[in-house]
């Protein structure tokens, strides 16, 4: 349990979450129906997916593949037997009046998801992950009083994470959505995409003094943003709370979060909700996993964020915070090795040991910065490794200023490929030219009694003025370093 | 045990049968006729006994048989339709769902 | 020796082959006789075009030597197999019309063969047979589009629920018919219109394409004149299938080799030969009719002339099958019978108020009585707090019935009773009282519950004629034993050549 959260107005938060994450196959968990996102409505509902008379489940061994990959990553137990069992109630977007889900015996068993929060490190125990099909989708715009209803979602594979009420506090509940979602990513389980709705949260949220006994718990459906799962989960403390200190209960209930009005409210289509009659599906036997398909999917498990971020911590010498950014995704990680390795093969192993630096610290800064302000992820960075450690070797060896690198960096982003081209196109040379930079060092001195004056007087200011006006005269192509060092030989400082 | 005429209505209710007075009256009687038979399962002492879900089973176990995961079907939504009750661009149509 | 009907599936098989008779000629045959006997209610519907057109096909394969192993033999299905180009209801108002858009696999490889499959057997379709309501009932009654009549007396009822198969068959309108049984629905019928039927192991058959009623109980066979006109459709129909993850793997079998192959020890007068049969003491209790007891008597000793030892054997939980089956298969069934709620296909209620009405409405107008009794008794066993009580303590005396047959079979390798506790009964009789019916499949459910295969081969006949069956029940995949038997208990015998004198 993580412990001595902060308390709202005297009440302690408890908070589990279930998040179903789609899982990335091409077919359905039980049909050969594709799971393509967006095409026109039931052209991807098969007769399967339809519950026509006489077809039959078979289940798609990618779906439990990944499920395994999950139990392996989490620290779980993936079952040697697990059993699907049919959850039975009518909806119109749930064509064999059953959902097929694991119930007694999950395929994922145990396991812990571990995050900061702030400077703390979190852990949330997992109750659970099972395999189960997703539902179709109503569409409640007007059909003359009719909602019309697309099956293409109905059996896209599932896995529903269910943790422990081991959260204290919203942030913490979006913190651990956050790793999960970065998790399944970066295993490569799920696409991770939130508008699609291929990763969404149910939270079951409740109060209680603290030490008493749980409280009851309303679920929050369908969350499907890191925001709408704070802002819920937030506005259904404020309901509980006041209602409680209004000497009133809080009645178990599944309810809705609505964006608009920011406000939770329960749902009138789970009204068999207590009695869904689940018993193992009798077209499916258990499902078996052994021993050797465990141990294959383990040689294939790509290297865990954690274990990356230490041995870039280890190897690279990088902070721990560093350390982290790079492993935020696996693309991520994978962009900040390519550069760090360019920079190594160009710069030569004079400084090798500031390279892992300097690539993590360009990463961070120009590059989030970049990406960030136009919404891209690092997938979609339009500057090559390659140019990016040139970049950051011609700053290293003093060709480049800041300035200067950050004018050849926007040029890289628009489409330039060659750094010395640019610089040499563009002038940006520093000036390394001795005999020219005295000159100008000279004339600023002659012209800038007064600042000098100041800075004598014990204005540190003034001396910067000065540099700056070494700068101007020269363009921008003084190496800042130099042009001070000079400065202050020259005033006899 | 018997079953109550308020069991009848919760069943038909979770069944979604709409059962009229006459049918329901009927149906009390023969369920509970029904369960007279079944009382004496019910004494037997299955302790340590496994369920025998498929009964294969009884043979060994049984292990569930996997698809590899390909996409083998194709648009068929026009033959899926054409037995549609109500359909419109492409979508089933039912009586608003309120969620 | 006897060389089977001469209108059974292996005779007609071999005059194709031999071109003394064409398949179209047959086909128009048999279409003229199903046409005269309407009054039977055995058909729902008939596809007379669709079988010539198959019919002339055929008999162009067989011209050029080509073809099916059955290749132009007609047959028609039970109305729970899907077909393409034929509706199929499943007996049923819900699905009154219904045009799947594939084709059951035992449907598909008794004819044309599965899509990107091998050639089927080449057997001509004739049209689909009237059931119980998916396959619920034993008598034929529960069926929404009317009852069928018994050919050996038309008062009575003919069994069920694959009631129009054996009906087609004992009246002479198909040599071969298929069928579907959950808890006797082959054997019982089979038993009460003088006919030969199958049920093989669960999983031998390929249930893609048959409409669900138990999932766990259901299996596809076949009824027919004869045990080797059964074993021909059996090997043809059966086999692995991937589309069903409770299919059996075990390569395809040819159970008309197995059932023509010498026991070892056996000889020409004594071909069963060593052959144990365990007569279970619960399968004769007081209360089996005198003239049922007596037929089924008569036809035990025939095999025991023909080399068979028969020993007593007890199936101490025979009774407790009859609860047992009457949870698992109605919760299986209140399950698989979700899907028809009017919202993608069937039926829909034509007036409601709200999707709540609409599904009631739907579901009422939809299903018959038997259906919703047994959608009842299936959703209040699964229902929170009973779910232990019901479904799971039925489920471990299934266990316990199965081991049971284990015991009997560790020293006999054949189980032989009744199939039912008396002959047809009249049209009518038992309507008023549903429970009392479940009673009466009282000898067939114990094999179902276990998975094991059975068959009903004529017996001779009891009171006012009517045809009584012998029940032989085999070991997992015994099949093969079971055909060996009847079909040498056919070759000393005459019963199965019986015909009701009443057709066209």
């Amino acid at each position: 349990m993580s412990a001595g959260a902060a308390l709202v107005r005297g009440w302690e938060v408890v908070i589990g979450l279930e998040t179903h994450a789609q899982l990335s196959t091409a077919s359905k968990i039980f049909s050969g129906a594709s799971t393509r996102f967006g095409a026109a409505p039931n052209t991807q509902a098969c007769a399967l997916d339809l519950a026509l008379p006489g077809t039959l489940p078979v289940l798609n061994r990618g779906a439990v593949e990944r499920a395994i990959r999950f139990g392996l990553a989490v620290g779980a137990r993936v079952a040697p037997l697990s059993i699907f069992a049919r959850k039975n109630y009518f909806y119109p977007d749930l064509p064999k009046g059953y959902q097929i889900s694991q119930y007694e015996i999950p395929v994922v068993q145990g396991g812990r998801i571990e995050f900061a929060l702030g400077d703390e490190t979190k852990t949330v125990r997992l109750t659970r992950a099972h395999l189960e099909e997703d539902a179709g989708k109503s569409l409640h715009e007007d059909y003359h009083g009719m909602s019309g209803i697309d099956l293409n979602r109905a059996g896209t594979p599932l896995l529903e994470i269910v943790s422990e009420p081991d959260m204290r506090s919203a942030a913490e509940a979006v913190e651990y959505a956050k790793a999960l979602h970065a998790l399944v990513v970066w295993l490569g389980i799920c696409d991770g995409n939130m508008q699609e709705g291929s990763f969404r949260c149910d939270a079951n949220v409740s109060v209680r003094r603290p030490g008493a006994a749980l409280g009851t718990r309303r679920e929050i459906k369908n969350l499907n943003s890191f925001r709408f799962l704070q802002q819920a989960i937030e506005s259904e403390l404020e309901w509980q709370i006041e209602r409680l200190e209004d000497g009133l209960a809080v009645e178990q209930a599944t309810v809705l979060f609505d964006p608009d009005s920011g406000a939770t409210r329960a749902m009138r289509s789970k009204e068999d909700a207590h009695d869904y009659r689940y018993f193992p599906d009798p077209d499916l036997p258990p499902l078996v996993i052994a021993p050797a398909w465990i141990e294959r999917v383990r040689s294939e498990m790509p290297e865990l964020p954690g274990a990356m971020a230490a041995r870039f911590q280890r190897d690279d010498a990088l902070a721990a915070h560093d350390a982290a950014m790079m492993t935020q995704s696996l693309a991520f990680a994978r962009t900040y090795e390519a550069v760090r390795d360019a920079c190594v093969a160009q710069g030569g192993g004079r400084t090798q040991a500031a390279w892992p630096k300097l690539a993590a610290n360009w990463l961070m800064g120009e590059v989030s910065k970049r990406l960030n302000a136009e919404g891209l992820a690092i997938e979609r960075l339009p500057v090559s490794s390659a140019a990016l450690a040139t970049l950051i070797c011609r700053v290293a060896d003093g060709t480049l200023s800041h300035s200067g690198a950050r004018q050849v960096f926007d040029a890289l982003w628009g489409g330039e490929t060659d750094v010395d081209a640019v610089i040499e196109a563009r002038g940006l040379k520093q000036m390394s030219d001795a005999g020219a930079l005295e000159a100008i060092v000279d004339e600023v001195i002659a012209a800038n009694a007064k600042s000098i004056d100041e800075w004598r007087a014990g204005r540190d200011k003034a001396f910067n003025a000065l540099v700056g006006q070494v700068m101007k005269a020269s363009k921008g192509k003084a190496n800042p370093a130099q042009a001070s060092e000079l400065l202050r030989r020259k005033l006899g400082a | 045990m018997a079953l109550t005429r308020d069991d009848v209505s919760r069943i038909a209710q979770l069944a979604r049968l709409e059962l009229g007075a006459a049918e329901q009256a009927a149906m009390l009687e023969q369920l509970n006729g029904f369960f007279d038979i079944v009382e004496r399962m019910r004494a037997v002492d299955t302790r340590g006994v496994a369920p025998l879900y498929t009964p294969l089973a009884a043979l060994g176990e049984v292990a569930l048989r996997l698809r590899e995961d390909a996409v083998t079907e194709r648009d068929e939504r026009a033959a899926h339709q054409a037995v549609a009750p109500a359909v419109q661009d492409g979508l089933y149509l039912v009586p608003r769902v309120i969620e | 020796m006897n060389t089977g009907h001469p209108d059974g599936v292996a005779a007609l098989a071999r005059a194709l082959r031999e071109r003394r008779i064409s398949s179209e000629e047959l086909t128009r045959t048999l279409l003229a006789r199903i046409e005269a006997e309407r009054e039977l209610g055995a058909f729902l519907c008939v596809d007379a075009e669709g079988a010539l057109a198959q019919a002339r096909r055929a008999d162009e394969r067989l011209a050029r030597g080509a073809g099916g192993t059955l290749e132009g033999v007609p047959l028609a299905h039970k109305d729970v197999f899907v077909t393409r180009g034929l509706p199929t209801s499943a007996g049923s108002k819900m699905l009154a019309g219904y045009a799947s858009p594939f084709e059951a696999t035992v449907v598909a490889r008794l004819g044309a063969g599965e899509p990107g499959g091998p050639p089927g057997a080449g057997m001509v379709t004739l049209g689909k047979l009237n059931c119980d309501e998916f396959a619920m009932g034993s008598s034929n009654e529960n069926s929404a589009f009317g009852p069928v009549l018994n050919p050996w007396d038309r008062t009575r009822v003919p069994g069920g629920s694959s009631g129009g198969s054996a009906a087609a068959v004992a009246a002479g309108l198909v040599p071969a018919a298929t069928g579907t049984d959950t808890g006797g629905s082959i054997r019982q019928p089979a038993s009460l219109c003088g006919v030969t039927g199958i049920k093989p192991t669960y999983g031998v058959c390929s249930r893609h394409g048959m409409i669900a009623f138990a999932s766990s109980l259901d299996q596809a066979g076949v009824l027919a004149r004869s045990a080797e006109d059964c074993a021909l459709l059996l090997s043809a129909m059966s086999g692995h299938d991937r589309r069903d993850a409770t299919s059996s793997e075990r390569p395809a079998q040819d159970f008309h080799a197995q059932m023509r192959a010498a026991r070892a020890g056996a000889d020409g007068g004594r071909p069963l030969a060593g052959l144990r049969i365990g007569l279970p003491r619960e399968f004769f209790p007081p209360a089996l009719a005198a003239d049922v007891a007596a037929a089924v008597r008569a036809a035990l000793a025939a095999l025991e002339k023909l080399g068979a030892t028969l020993l007593d054997v007890s199936l101490p939980r025979t009774e407790l099958a009859i609860p047992v089956y009457y949870i698992i298969a109605p919760a299986e069934a209140s399950s698989n019978l979700s899907r028809y709620d009017g919202v993608r296909y069937g039926h829909r209620a034509a007036q409601y108020a709200d999707l709540a009405e609409m599904y009631r409405r739907t579901r009422s107008e939809g299903f018959g009585a038997e259906v919703k009794r047994r959608i009842m008794i299936g959703t209040y066993v699964l229902s929170h707090g009973y779910y232990d009580a019901y479904y799971l303590q039925a489920q471990k005396l299934r266990r316990m019935i199965a081991e049971d047959f284990q015991a009997c079979f560790a020293h006999c390798d054949v189980i032989a009773g009744p199939v039912a506790p008396q002959v047809a009964a009249r049209l009518g009789e038992q309507a008023h009282d549903p429970i009392k019916a479940y009673l009466a499949d009282i000898f067939t459910l114990p094999a179902s519950l276990a998975g094991l295969p059975g068959m009903s081969v004529p017996a001779g006949f009891g009171d006012g004629g009517m045809p009584v069956g012998l029940q032989l029940i085999g070991n997992y995949f015994g099949e093969g034993t079971l055909l060996h038997a009847a079909h040498a208990l056919q070759q000393a015998s005459d019963w199965h050549l019986r015909t009701p004198g009443a057709t066209a």
